[in-house]
């Protein structure tokens, strides 16, 4: 292979720069101001600012709904990254069998894809509606009062179940590419050696979609812990009153409807934390049983 | 910011060039409000009447979204040096930008420096001090006004037998069984924190925060577990469990949908509220005074106002401000608040407006329209003025979480208000802290 070289050495820097600058700007900026501010107690306005230390961290973890809308957060991520990647991975494995109307079958999987998450909330609260959802009556007619924003519980439900659905399609995509990238003569291999479907799927072609899986354990579990806020948010109505929220949307709530800017920010600057623990550990520790071909 | 600024001014510039404007132009003022939908065109209505009346000054309207996001979007804009010269910011945002000295001219300063009349009294009473400081100088100009009152089911009253209830201890004993019985849930509301606990505390004028509600500088303490408001909260969770009060979560419109449609036979909710119940209810319907406990008081007195006021953002050219005054005078003259009070339903906050709506008969035709100025002209009490309380969002959010766990039964009604009290203490202190006092 020809090896390239560039004339002069800034050269391949100036390329980097626009990459480079909208990180910084849009990444590193944003994140650095995050960190100063959870030092500080400031009036919105911009006024006065104190330096108080730690005690935006210690106010913040200290009230009575933080370690409880941490461990819904933590509920609600796994199980949204659970069932979002199983039922997409089940809807893969039964698509890539398709053959007679495969691409009507998947381009209906993926339209879903195309649904902004508000949206997506908003015809999930339709759905799940007290008084005119069919979801809701469903359930009625099995004997759950559901009752959306009232029971926790239902609201949990409603807004875990939203989440899930929205993010099937991105995750059946990913799982449909890497089964079909799986070549046709190891599979023919293994159903010549194992007659069991079950058991050619978990000792073949699931180590076989590994590299995909975790490519999108890693979106999946960022996508429960961020993106899922336009869905909360719709679900919520504008007011959390007894609902679980998450960490993220809390950083929202307490923030931009708040105006509580050192509390917020030393909110996120703990989230930011847990988000860096995490993908160091899904990286040193997961990713090492993942094989790359 | 500046490169588009750059370039909207060579634009202008350029535009000026070419189509040559009248050499005396309007000075333009911007006023950032969050009334949506049918009070949104009514907004932008006052604006163009405002600008058709004369020459001088030019005001633009722009709608910001929710209250709380108008806020966010006016405090971000005044960091970035860009504040509108009007601002709505609602009943609990208040504090916050009061509290910020410098951020807001006072109205009434505003008006006297530039040569406009202005007399405290001439405002209705229950609207006069609430957006005021500590010294009575109004800061904010009470724009849309309204206070909560009882609408209800005038078909489900005569089918139950019963007239609208005018205390707590007439409801739990005659008027929620009688409609119980009748099929409908007795009774709905739209807010508990404005409805059951602000004006609980106001219509049985009680103190409720100390530093006089908070309008006096320090940092105040609410005061909830030792008050009669646990009594009534006690009552609510009875009648909940009974059947004689439906809750529908937090939000607004999920409580008051069940009585648009009639499955509720009464609703508190703004008297605000008057158009759109008029417009989706299909059946009679009335309205009265909040109710109050009797054995708490024998003299029931006003109640608070909610919705939001006008604030004129500092920072601005002289003229500018000027505009801003005229545009003040303007609005609180009697014809465009009488105007503004039958589009709306908020109340006319003149005493003048009022006059004019009475003379020209529209309470003989609404006599509805006329329940929300009246509680609100009733006696004032000495904690009815209002009150003044820093990071009341998150207050009410407290409230909202914790009243939702005593209709869950996850908690007492004691163990909910020892955590409010506790956790709206720190939230007051820490307002404190970030105010710099």
């Amino acid at each position: 292979m020809k090896k390239s070289q560039f004339r002069s050495p800034l050269y391949p820097y100036l390329l980097l720069l626009p990459q480079l600058s909208i990180v910084v700007i849009f990444f590193y900026w944003p994140a650095a101001e995050a960190i100063r501010s959870s030092f500080y107690l400031e009036d919105p306005f911009g006024f006065s600012s104190t330096f108080v230390g730690l005690d935006n961290f210690k106010d913040m973890v200290l009230r009575s709904d933080y370690v409880a809308t941490a461990r819904f957060t933590v509920i609600f991520s796994v199980l949204v990254t659970f069932f979002s990647l199983a039922t997409a991975l089940l809807l893969a494995v039964t698509a890539d069998r398709v053959l007679r109307g495969a691409s009507t079958y998947k381009t209906l999987l993926m339209w879903v894809y195309a649904i902004a998450p508000p949206v997506a909330g908003l015809i999930g609260i339709m759905l799940f509606d007290n008084l005119v959802g069919p979801i809701t009556e469903f359930f009625r007619t099995i004997g759950w009062d559901f009752k959306l924003g009232v029971n926790r519980f239902d609201t949990a439900f409603a807004m875990i179940t939203i989440s899930i659905w929205k993010q099937i399609p991105v995750n059946f995509i990913f799982f449909l590419s890497g089964l079909q990238g799986i070549p046709k003569s190891v599979q023919e291999a293994a159903s010549i050696d194992c007659k069991s479907t079950l058991r050619r799927f978990w000792t073949i072609t699931f180590p076989l979609l590994a590299p995909t899986g975790f490519f999108l354990l890693i979106i999946n579990i960022t996508y429960s812990l961020f993106d899922t806020f336009g869905v909360i948010d719709v679900v919520l109505k504008g007011e959390p009153g007894n609902n679980p929220v998450t960490l993220v949307y809390k950083v929202f709530l307490d923030g931009f409807r708040g105006n509580d800017l050192g509390g917020s920010s030393a909110q996120s600057v703990i989230l930011m934390v847990l988000v860096l623990i995490l993908t160091v550990f899904q990286f040193r520790m997961i990713e090492r049983r993942v094989h790359y071909s | 910011m500046t490169i588009r600024n750059l370039f909207a001014g060579a634009m202008a510039t350029a535009m000026t060039a070419t189509i040559s404007l009248p050499a005396l132009a309007a000075t333009d003022i911007t006023w950032w409000h969050a009334m949506g939908g049918q009070l949104g065109e009514t907004v932008n209505e006052i604006a163009e009447k405002f600008n058709a009346s004369q020459s001088d000054y030019k005001i633009t309207p722009v709608f910001k979204g929710t209250y709380e996001e108008t806020m966010t979007a006016g405090i971000a804009a005044f960091r970035g040096g860009e504040q509108p010269n009007v601002i709505q910011v609602f009943d609990a945002g208040a504090a916050t930008l009061i509290g910020a000295k410098g951020a807001v001219i006072p109205a009434q300063d505003l008006m006297n420096d530039n040569g406009v009349p202005f007399n405290i009294e001439d405002y209705i009473s229950g609207v006069r001090y609430f957006y005021a400081d500590s010294d009575g100088t109004m800061i904010g100009m009470p724009f849309n006004s309204s206070t909560p009152i009882l609408y209800y089911n005038e078909d489900a009253l005569k089918k139950a037998g019963v007239t609208a209830p005018k205390t707590w201890e007439e409801f739990q004993s005659v008027t929620a069984p009688k409609l119980k019985e009748a099929g409908y849930v007795p009774l709905s509301q739209s807010h508990l924190p404005w409805i059951f606990t602000e004006n609980f505390y106001s219509r049985h004028n009680l103190e409720f925060a100390t530093r006089a509600n908070g309008y006096e500088s320090g940092t105040p303490v609410m005061l909830l577990t030792e008050s009669p408001i646990k009594g009534h909260f006690t009552a609510v969770k009875e009648w909940y469990d009974n059947g004689m009060f439906g809750w529908y979560g937090t939000g607004w419109t999920d409580n008051q949908k069940p009585f648009n449609e009639g499955q509720v036979a009464m609703w508190l909710g703004s008297s605000g509220s008057f158009g759109g119940v008029k417009a989706s209810a299909k059946f009679p319907f009335s309205a009265t005074y909040l109710p109050y406990w009797e054995s708490i008081t024998k003299d029931p007195k006003q109640t608070f106002i909610g919705g939001a006021a006008l604030f004129a953002m500092s920072g601005h050219p002289k003229e500018e401000n000027e505009a801003v005054a005229q545009f003040f005078k303007f609005l609180t003259s009697p014809e465009i608040q009488y105007f503004w009070h039958k589009e709306t339903g908020y109340v006319p906050i003149t005493t003048a407006a009022y006059d004019l709506a009475k003379k020209d008969g529209y309470y003989k035709e609404t006599p509805q329209a006329e329940i929300g100025i009246k509680q609100l002209s009733l006696p004032a009490g000495e904690w009815t003025k209002g009150y003044r309380l820093g990071f009341y969002v998150q207050v009410r959010d407290v409230m909202n979480r914790e009243y939702g766990k005593i209709f869950a039964g996850e908690k007492t009604v004691d163990a909910a208000f020892e955590t409010i009290e506790e956790e709206s203490n720190n939230l007051l202190d820490r307002f404190s802290k970030t105010m710099g006092n």
